[in-house]
């Protein structure tokens, strides 16, 4: 089948695609697009996130017709949609620039989706509590860094944001 | 893009800081960090290339089975299928190993676990290759299973590896023990008769996984000269080189290897996974082959955690003094050798803590069995006798009537100290001073539940947002441990590192290159690298080259070894390259200033030539020119020996690493559900050469023991010897809600042996995590608690 979809703001096609392929898959071996990462595949992970209309998503449980027509934003367009959210100019997202400036990248497996959720919080929520940022983030795994400097790098995120505004 | 090029390579990394910073000792960012926060960083499992083939590998349904036929006609039928391979279809060797090649690449006549390779298919899609492996019919005959000492050594034991001829079968006590090493010092017997307290108790550890994020992955692809290009994620380029030229019948320099992004390993990708198999296939097929397991596959991919079976007699006297420990430790090794061997050797010789006893009577095997194939997980051996050793350390303390951290730092060891292997510990050991400091620190608030003063935040509760209590019958409990682990490869093994340099002037600036073979696995190594070359050329450029096997090897990014080993042999080549340019420097300007004379006198920074009086003699721009001084160098710790295998006497380890740990949890002793509230932890790095790495180890260190304390278990049918729950929605690793905040202090006490002095640091905060929390838990709810991971069972009774 051919899927049509917008992803990070432009318009892609994928041919041939199997019924039964998932959104991760389209992104990742069609559309050149491999950043959202494979880790489970199972839902369990969140290291797939991405926004489906704006709806944070585990892509590897989206069949990918059910994108058919849809925004999507992956980690490689998250400084674009920051931008726009902000009208900034930075070359990344400020959660970008925080999980590199707090420690917050061991690995770096989980590291996109981790974004594209923290992200996600920072848009609906500017200023998070602790409580707050672990209920958002409690679909992402990360095996590497214990969380402390995930924690720090959403906080330092958030701070720069409201210091921007 | 070329046909002849992977889509997502490595390539080099550069960074520059500006005016020399990120030299050693500074909290310097990752080279990596842009690329791993844009999605460009390209992992193993990202690799594309043009006509490239999907593999998949057929596995075993059984643990112990005959293979009476395997026919893959229909298989092979299915369009878009490209090959279909067996054992009878390998070309040369046929087995490999990390220390025995006791594992087949593909099952020949027998399985021995759940999830055993038998065929492997290459095909256009992956769901046809994942189709086409259905189609194979396999023919097998079970047979009756090994799972436990008890039936490894029963007189009708089947014998996993029968007629075996390894180094260590000769001393075994039976054909299905890997390896055992005894350990004896002083008379346990006449300290026994003189002991005030004797605690004699039993211990399990579970299988725990690695569960890195990165599932086993790389692309193969076929040269023009015969030979083979893979791009793979590991843990050691040069051993898995080793293992797979044999198998692929061709010599080590046409098997070339490329580290490709690695998410994570955790000792999980010293064993060969995938590696020989995508191999195999696009040598046989002639086009590039990618194979990327599923989480489900990921769980029979690797090896884990040795499950273990520990009993310990501690002896003391009243006033707290340890008198002797005797104990004996089942590790249980599964199907095949793997680290086996190793494991058995730390467990042994590490096995009554870092503390101070005259008498010990050690013995600790690995068995062959049914079960799944255990190996290398951070601490390695040690884990499992901390979570014991510890247990005893409170146990005897409650006899004694004395607080369990002041009995341990009675009998806890320092410098000078000697093991019980009789090795003497000849740098710093402040095991007393990091436990000092993990109880000075704050305590966590009480029922943070409340301390709004509004409704109850469940958040802070255990059992969480499933509203489970609003803190009835929820109790606090207080828990402390400590460590010991050993740094490096020991046992008189050859452990080596590779480094190569070239310094040149690019665009006027001077630029350091660094070549070495260490696998990057988000340790956080390249950052060390660049910060090494800065403070040992001073040069502000630094250029890392991807990892590969063109230069020497760097040996495994394990052990806690890789900041010591290649990060050692970094500095010593940037020394060669330094006394080169110095040398040149002479023979240029020598002249011009007496301080050239004085080579000891100099030093580089900011890309000039000083004195040690800040006296500038001559710049790195000059005195290179056109011309690059490229260097390589190895470089070796000092040796060590293998340990008696009667006595268990020598000089076993390069190093020794220590942790301690607080744990505050609050346990709904009614539900029997934990909530880890806080796990403080204080270490000894000798030198923090990037204080925000090393903490970053600590806390996900202490993060993987927190999960072996309450939730992480591959639980393995007793019956079929099968593995129930190779998912994360059913193995569990913990979330940022399971993971407390974590305090930690780092102490920096110069091992003098090391380079900068400083101390392995990724291992020991597994250690005494687990222990620390699982002391919390008996502290909260009275129960003995002999067994990680603690369920909710454990804890009601019920």
């Amino acid at each position: 089948m051919r899927v049509n979809m917008t992803v990070n703001g432009r318009p892609y096609e994928a041919d041939d695609v199997w019924e039964g392929e998932s959104l991760l898959y389209v992104l990742r071996e069609r559309l050149g697009l491999p950043g959202s990462k494979n880790a489970c595949e199972q839902g369990e992970c969140g290291s797939c996130t991405v926004r489906l209309d704006g709806v944070p998503v585990c892509a590897c449980l989206v069949a990918a017709g059910q994108a058919e027509g849809c925004e999507v934003v992956t980690v490689e367009g998250l400084a674009d949609h920051a931008r726009q959210r902000s009208g900034q100019v930075a070359p990344l997202a400020p959660v970008q620039q925080a999980f590199i400036d707090s420690g917050a990248v061991q690995c770096g497996f989980c590291t996109p989706g981790l974004l594209v959720a923290a992200d996600e919080l920072l848009e609906r929520n500017p200023d998070p509590s602790d409580a707050d940022i672990r209920e958002a983030l409690s679909g992402n795994l990360c095996r590497c860094t214990g969380y402390e400097k995930i924690l720090d790098a959403v906080r330092l995120a958030a701070a720069r944001t409201g210091e921007a505004v | 893009m070329a046909a002849d090029r992977a889509a997502g390579a490595p390539t080099t990394l550069t960074q520059a800081t500006g005016a020399i910073r990120g030299t050693v000792g500074e909290s310097t960012l990752r080279p990596d960090g842009t690329l791993k926060v844009t999605g460009e960083f390209a992992y193993s499992s990202d690799l594309w290339h043009e006509d490239m083939l999907w593999g998949f590998t057929l596995r075993s349904p059984y643990a112990h089975a005959l293979i009476r036929s395997i026919d893959t006609a229909g298989a092979l039928a299915l369009p878009g299928v490209h090959a279909v391979m067996t054992h009878d279809d390998l070309p040369a060797g046929t087995h490999y190993g990390l220390e025995i090649r006791d594992q087949p690449v593909l099952a020949k006549d027998r399985v021995r676990y759940h999830g055993e390779p038998v065929a492997i298919v290459a095909a256009d899609h992956p769901e046809t290759a994942r189709r086409a492996a259905a189609r194979i019919a396999v023919e097998y005959e079970e047979l009756p299973l090994v799972v436990d000492e008890a039936t490894a050594t029963a007189p009708d034991a089947p014998l996993l590896h029968p007629g075996r001829r390894d180094h260590h079968a000769s001393h075994v006590p039976h054909p299905n023990i890997v390896h055992r090493q005894p350990i004896r010092r002083g008379d346990v017997a006449t300290a026994r008769a003189r002991a005030d307290v004797v605690v004699r108790r039993d211990y399990q550890v579970g299988m725990q996984d690695q569960a890195f994020l990165g599932p086993e992955s790389g692309l193969a692809v076929p040269a023009e000269d015969g030979g083979v290009d893979l791009y793979i994620a590991t843990q050691w380029l040069h051993v898995d080189r080793d293992q797979l030229a044999p198998v692929l019948g061709l010599p080590a320099d046409k098997v070339r290897l490329t580290l490709s992004g690695v998410g994570g390993a955790f000792g999980a990708r010293e064993d060969l996974s995938m590696q020989a198999h995508a191999c195999l296939l696009a040598l046989r097929t002639g086009k590039p082959v990618k194979i990327v397991y599923n989480r489900y596959e990921s769980f029979f991919g690797h090896v884990h955690r040795h499950p273990a079976k520990l009993s310990y007699e501690h002896g003391a006297t009243r006033d707290g003094t340890l008198l002797y420990v005797q104990c004996r430790i089942v590790l249980d090794g599964g199907a095949y050798a793997s680290s086996s061997p190793a494991v058995v050797g730390n467990a042994a010789s590490l096995s009554i803590g870092p503390y101070v006893v005259e008498n010990v009577d050690v013995e600790a095997i690995a068995l062959y069995s049914n079960n799944p194939p255990c190996g290398a997980m951070r601490g390695f051996g040690a884990v499992q006798a901390c979570f014991a050793y510890e247990a005893q350390m409170d146990a005897v303390a409650a006899e004694l009537g004395l607080d369990p951290v002041e009995f341990r730092q009675r009998n806890a060891m320092s410098q000078g100290a000697t093991m019980p292997t009789g090795q003497l510990v000849d740098s710093p050991a402040p095991v007393a001073e990091l436990l000092r400091r993990v109880k000075a620190l704050p305590m966590p608030p009480e029922r943070a539940w409340e301390a709004a003063g509004g409704p109850v935040d469940v958040r802070a509760l255990p059992g969480g947002l499933s509203n489970t209590t609003h803190g009835e019958g929820v109790v606090r409990g207080v828990g402390y441990a400590v460590g010991i682990k050993n740094v490096g490869f020991s046992e008189g093994f050859d452990d080596y590192s590779t480094a190569r340099i070239r310094l040149e002037v690019i665009g006027g600036e001077p630029v350091a290159l660094v070549h070495t073979a260490m696998a990057e696995v988000g340790q956080g190594g390249v950052t060390v690298h660049a910060q090494i070359a800065r403070t040992e050329l001073g040069v502000d450029r630094v250029t890392l080259h991807p990892a590969d096997t063109r230069v020497g090897s760097a040996g495994s990014t394990s052990a806690s070894r890789q900041t010591y080993m290649t990060g050692g042999a970094v500095k010593h080549a940037c020394e060669a390259v330094r006394a080169e340019v110095l040398r040149r420097g002479r023979e240029l300007f020598g002249a011009s200033h007496p301080a050239w004379a004085e080579a000891g006198r100099l030093r580089l920074a900011d890309g000039k030539v000083v004195t040690d009086g800040g006296e500038v003699i001559g710049d790195l721009a000059g005195i290179l020119g056109d011309g690059a001084i490229d260097l390589e160098r190895e470089f070796r710790h000092r040796p060590t020996e293998p340990f008696d295998l009667r006595t268990g006497q020598g000089f076993g380890h390069v190093q020794y690493s220590f942790c301690a740990h607080r744990a505050v949890v609050e346990v709904d002793t009614e539900l029997g559900l934990v909530k880890v509230v806080e796990l403080a932890a204080a270490q000894d790095v000798g030198k923090a050469i990037n204080p925000l790495s090393v903490v970053g180890q600590i806390h996900g260190g202490s993060t993987q023991g927190l999960g072996l304390a309450v939730m992480e278990e591959i639980v393995v049918s007793r019956d079929g010897a099968r593995v129930r729950n190779p998912s994360f929605t059913d193995y569990l690793i913990p979330t940022i809600l399971d993971t407390p905040a974590m305090p930690v202090e780092v102490l920096e006490l110069a091992d003098d042996h090391a380079p900068y002095g400083l101390r392995g640091v990724g291992e020991a905060p597994t250690l005494s995590s687990t222990p620390a929390v699982v002391a919390a838990v008996r502290a909260a709810t009275g129960l003995r608690l002999n067994r990680v991971p603690v369920r909710p069972e454990h804890l009601t009774g019920t």
